[in-house]
């Protein structure tokens, strides 16, 4: 009998070797089909009108016009008269039309009047948010007794430090193609979701239609990172519009609409105080915080600080401000990236008013960040090697002649990545065929190559002798994959299914060896007698013994496969140019834990992604809205910035692995790496230039302005 | 988008008899990757649009006695496919190298370069060129004007002039060719930008019926040492922030002539005249250069957000002067 705990390093063929994923070549040559690449016969093409204001009622409202064109097929409202919108981007009316052209001209016919509302969107004005009524504490904490504790400091320093509201920027934008067969609803759509999005459609009165009833399809997708776990009002919209015209229909997002109301992360913006003893011991820590995640009260209460939540005196308040922008979103490892800077910027701070090296700092007070300590003192080490830290190094203001400093900062994360539920199903056919089956997705990160290392190495064969199949809702059910939870539901529930599976074929094979079944293990092709290959029959032949019935065999998560927790550090070296402001990024190394690596190619390329994505918001990103038209000013790819190849520097990913860590069984890896480039390039700016550059991005002009080089007007 | 006629003539002449009376019934499309956005977001609005690149004699660069000749429609990957075109003028390839992305050399023109809209995200977003809000107060001064204009900007226009090429073009003294309805003219490059003071002015000399046809630098030019010097965030797919393109006539170690025009700080390309008067006679070296520099931020109003931009000129300055003589 097989047993569902991970095979030993000795025993491994697949987990944990280096493997690229399976759909590569499918997506490279671009035959992999995208949601936008579905195109049923006679679909229709919808397109919207949203709001052009921050905050407006809708006081009137005729689609007729657009009704009336040749090839207007239907016409759905979201949001009617005597509706208030919320927004710049708020969804109004959806319209289907025989192309995107002409779908597009009839959003321009429909005539909305609007009686204009109070607004406001800028969340760094946090006294005019107060002053509107927009300002609400959600939380205050307190632990040991502050004051008293910045008594007994012997050092303090004090800073306010901000990140803005960026967005996801999936290179595929939101959407869905719609289809109805009678009663029935095919929906192909980017999702996050595979499994939970049927139920939404069912929820809809209008749609009618029980979840048994619609199909989902997503076999590939163009990114989520948080933002695609609901069918979303234009999915169901999609849907509606198909049935009144009985024709598919097919809505993605503009990228304008993608940049206003399909998410985005919310702002932190404090002023920290910190404060420790001579020797580097942290004893207080203070914080005055505020965010917007838009109209949503959403906010980061009871992270700050972060990590080191063992400092013995702390407060932190924080406060969640109501804007007229589009909703927060889930945002690769919520909350965590925005503490993470702010707290270890302050750290840094400190440690530079200390006159310390932030790492023998950071090291000194790793008792106070709880039961990962030792895990962070190793990464850091670590990273310290890979970066050359003690070469690198230099208090801070790099006294290199010329106008190019270089620098590096430090960061440490943490995260969770407890397996979601999930259910798989092994199917071993008489020829020898094998297919595995969950109702998973694979947002990009390699989760459909995940499943074929695992189903293979369990039964024993090659990767192409496994068939796997997710991204549809007739499989058995798989969470949304959020969180970093995929790899540890996926793979948990496709070891115990296909364990599951093997057993029955093993209890099928042995007496033909003249065995029993916990004397047989499957391994290269064969099933055989433990440790006795001479006694053994090809894969192909133990299948054949099951006559016409294939063997079905489901599995769900494990918890004994899996586990939650991780750390991780990351270092980052800049240069500065201290005349223009430029910063270029030169490396970033990131070492990060996640137990049992299941594929180190896909892992690592998690972490790849992960330190571009934090170079564009340490940078570049920034979601700029103008209070006073209530707009956002840059909802485009062009003044939206993100990092081309040349701006990303050298990245260095190291995994750690070894007996102790992989014991702990498969964890979700998506987040975690994404939480500290922010503060690692930021520390490392400071550190180049002396100065700590307050807010995110660090464009040209902020980095002058720090300097004290930005003429004021 | 608003349905439009689309003409694709093959002689300049028979273009000219396709434009119209103003520029909302007819537009000039050279390389398309800027007109076709901003006509899908209402920005521009022609009824019909006038394709040039199929009119041979707007294509290609040449070299003849009077100076290097580069026709309007001429794709801006083209000027590198015979380096020696470009050789004498360092700060014209620097400028072509740093538009955008190869994929916009490789589609757009010279001419296109020259004549492109700003990209003011208020105009971008809808509200003009003057960028006013529906009582007609300018958006600018009170709003993120980080990207905006630090010369020149009183008002009403607070915009920069976008062109990549057109702060070394001057530099170096070109001249523009433009063809009308009553036959062709020599403008300098600078006079092909104003700076609009009511809200029916264009930032482009040129008329609605009038097409830029050639680029002229003349030969003297060649002799000139030349450097552009861009301020970018990032390395590809992205605008400068300021940039400077200096043309120096030596005498051995000294400056006897120097044009500096800065790009991205003002309405139209900005000539830093008080940087030319600071070299005018001077052996360049660093302090000179850094002095230069200085003396083109001179006059600089920042506006709330972009007063690094001042800081940028300064430093652009230095660098393009210490490049053209390196």
């Amino acid at each position: 009998m097989a047993n569902i705990a991970w095979p030993p390093a000795s025993k491994r063929g697949l987990i944990g070797k280096s493997i690229s994923r399976i759909d590569g070549p499918e997506k490279a040559s671009g035959r992999a089909k995208y949601t936008y690449d579905q195109n049923p016969a006679s679909l229709l093409v919808a397109k919207m009108l949203t709001s052009p204001y921050a905050h407006a009622k809708i006081t009137a409202l005729d689609t007729s016009a657009a009704e009336r064109m040749p090839g207007v097929r239907a016409v759905y409202v979201f949001n009617g008269v005597g509706k208030e919108v919320n927004w710049e981007g708020h969804e109004i009316v959806a319209v289907a039309a025989d192309t995107e052209e002409l779908a597009e001209d009839a959003v321009r016919r429909i005539r909305v009047e609007y009686q204009q509302l109070p607004y406001f969107v800028d969340d760094a004005d946090l006294a005019q948010a107060a002053k509107d009524g927009r300002a609400r504490q959600l939380g205050a904490e307190t632990s040991g007794d502050p004051s008293t504790g910045f008594q007994q400091a012997e050092v303090t320093s004090e800073g306010d430090y901000g990140i803005p509201v960026i967005t996801h920027c999936c290179l595929e934008s939101h959407g869905s193609v719609a289809q109805w067969q009678g009663d029935k609803l095919n929906v192909w759509i980017s999702t996050q979701n595979v499994s939970g999005s049927a139920g939404e459609y069912a929820q809809s009165p209008e749609l009618n239609v029980p979840a048994s009833n619609v199909n989902v399809d997503c076999q590939v997708m163009g990114g989520g990172f948080g933002s695609k776990f609901g069918v979303d009002t234009w999915g169901l919209a999609a849907a509606a519009l198909a049935k009144k015209a009985g024709r598919p229909v097919k809505l993605m997002l503009e990228r304008k609409e993608e940049l206003l109301m399909a998410g985005s992360r919310p702002s932190l913006r404090g002023k920290i105080r910190v404060g420790a003893k001579r020797d580097g011991t942290l004893v207080a820590w203070d914080s005055d915080s505020w965010g917007t995640g838009g109209m949503s009260v959403v906010g980061i209460h009871g992270l700050l600080p972060y990590i080191f939540r063992g400092i013995p005196n702390r407060g932190s308040r924080y406060t969640a401000v109501r804007t007229n922008t589009g909703p927060a979103r889930a945002w690769r490892a919520p909350n965590h990236p925005q503490a993470c800077f702010l707290t270890m910027a302050a750290l840094d701070d400190l440690a530079a008013k200390l006159g310390m090296d932030p790492l023998d700092f950071f090291v000194k007070n790793l008792p106070l960040a709880g039961e990962r300590a030792a895990l962070y003192q190793e990464e850091l080490q670590k990273a310290a090697e890979l970066m050359d830290w003690k070469a690198k190094w230099h208090p801070r203001g790099d006294k290199a002649p010329g106008p190019t400093k270089r620098g590096v900062g430090l960061s440490i994360h943490t995260w969770g990545g407890l397996g979601h539920d999930s259910y798989c199903r092994t199917t071993i056919h008489p020829d020898g065929s094998v297919e595995v089956a969950t109702g998973s997705q694979d947002l990009g990160t390699g989760t459909r190559t995940v499943i074929n290392i695992v189903a293979a190495e369990t039964l024993g064969l090659p990767l192409d002798g496994v068939r796997v199949e997710i991204g549809d809702n007739k499989y058995p059910p798989d969470g949304a994959s959020g969180g970093s939870t995929t790899v540890g539901g996926v793979s948990s529930s496709t070891r115990v299914s296909a364990t599951n599976a093997l057993n029955e074929l093993l209890a099928k094979v042995a007496p033909g060896l003249g065995t029993t079944p916990d004397k047989l293990e499957a391994v290269g092709g064969k099933v055989q007698v433990i440790g006795d290959p001479s006694k053994a029959i090809s894969w192909k032949k133990a299948c054949a013994r099951l006559g016409t019935t294939p063997i079905v065999a489901m599995g769900q998560r494990n918890m004994s496969l899996i586990s939650s927790g991780v750390g991780g550090a990351q270092m980052a070296e800049v240069s500065v140019d201290v005349e223009t402001g430029v910063v270029r990024m030169e490396k970033m190394v990131a070492v990060q834990d996640c137990g049992l690596i299941i594929d180190v190619k896909t892992a690592m390329s998690q972490v790849y992604g992960a330190c571009i994505m934090g170079t564009c918001y340490a940078l570049h990103e920034e979601k700029i809205m103008d209070q006073q038209t209530g707009t956002c000013l840059n909802p485009n790819m062009e003044f939206y910035k993100l990092s081309g190849l040349d701006d990303v520097g050298d990245i260095v990913v190291h995994m750690m692995t070894d007996s102790a860590i992989e014991s702990r069984g498969v964890i979700g890896l998506g987040e975690p790496p994404v939480i500290s480039p922010g503060a690692a390039i930021a520390n490392a700016v400071a550190n180049a230039i002396g100065v700590r550059v307050p807010d995110l991005p660090m464009t040209p002009g902020r980095v002058l302005d720090a300097l004290g080089k930005g003429e004021k007007a | 988008m608003r349905d439009f006629e689309y003409g694709n003539p093959s002689s300049l002449k028979q273009a000219i008899t396709l434009l119209g009376a103003n520029f909302d019934e007819a537009q000039v499309l050279a390389g398309g990757t800027d007109l076709i956005s901003l006509m899908k977001d209402y920005v521009v609005t022609p009824r019909r649009v006038v394709n040039i690149k199929s009119i041979a004699e707007l294509r290609g660069a040449q070299e003849t006695a009077a100076g290097l000749r580069i026709g309007s429609a001429t794709v801006l990957e083209d000027l590198f496919e015979r380096p020696a075109p470009l050789h004498p003028f360092p700060s014209l390839r620097t400028a072509i190298e740093g538009v955008s992305s190869a994929q916009m050399r490789s589609m757009g023109t010279v001419g296109g370069d020259l004549l492109q809209r700003p990209r003011c995200w208020y105009f971008r977003n809808g509200f003009g060129l003057l960028a006013r809000d529906s009582q007609g107060r300018s958006l600018v001064p009170g709003g993120d004007n980080r990207y905006h204009a630090i010369f020149d900007n009183a008002g009403p226009a607070y915009f920069v002039c976008p062109s990549s090429l057109a702060p070394p073009l001057i530099a170096l003294g070109a001249a523009a060719r433009v063809t009308g309805p009553k036959g062709s003219r020599e403008v300098s490059i600078a006079e092909l930008f104003r700076t609009p003071r009511d809200a029916g002015e264009s930032e482009h000399t040129l008329g609605p019926k009038d097409i830029l046809t050639e680029i002229l630098i003349p030969a003297r030019s060649r002799t000139l040492r030349n450097a552009t010097y861009e301020v970018r965030e990032r390395r590809v797919m992205d605008w400068p922030l300021v940039t400077a393109s200096v043309a120096l006539r030596m005498e051995g170690k000294r400056v006897r002539q120097a044009t500096v025009v800065l790009g991205q700080v003002a309405p139209t390309p900005w000539r830093a005249e008080a940087a030319e008067r600071a070299l005018a006679g001077k052996e360049l070296n660093e302090a000179a250069a850094a002095q230069a520099g200085d003396a083109a931020a001179q006059g600089a109003h920042p506006l709330s957000r972009n007063g690094y931009k001042v800081q940028l000129v300064r430093v652009a300055v230095k660098r393009a002067l210490l490049q053209a003589i390196a």
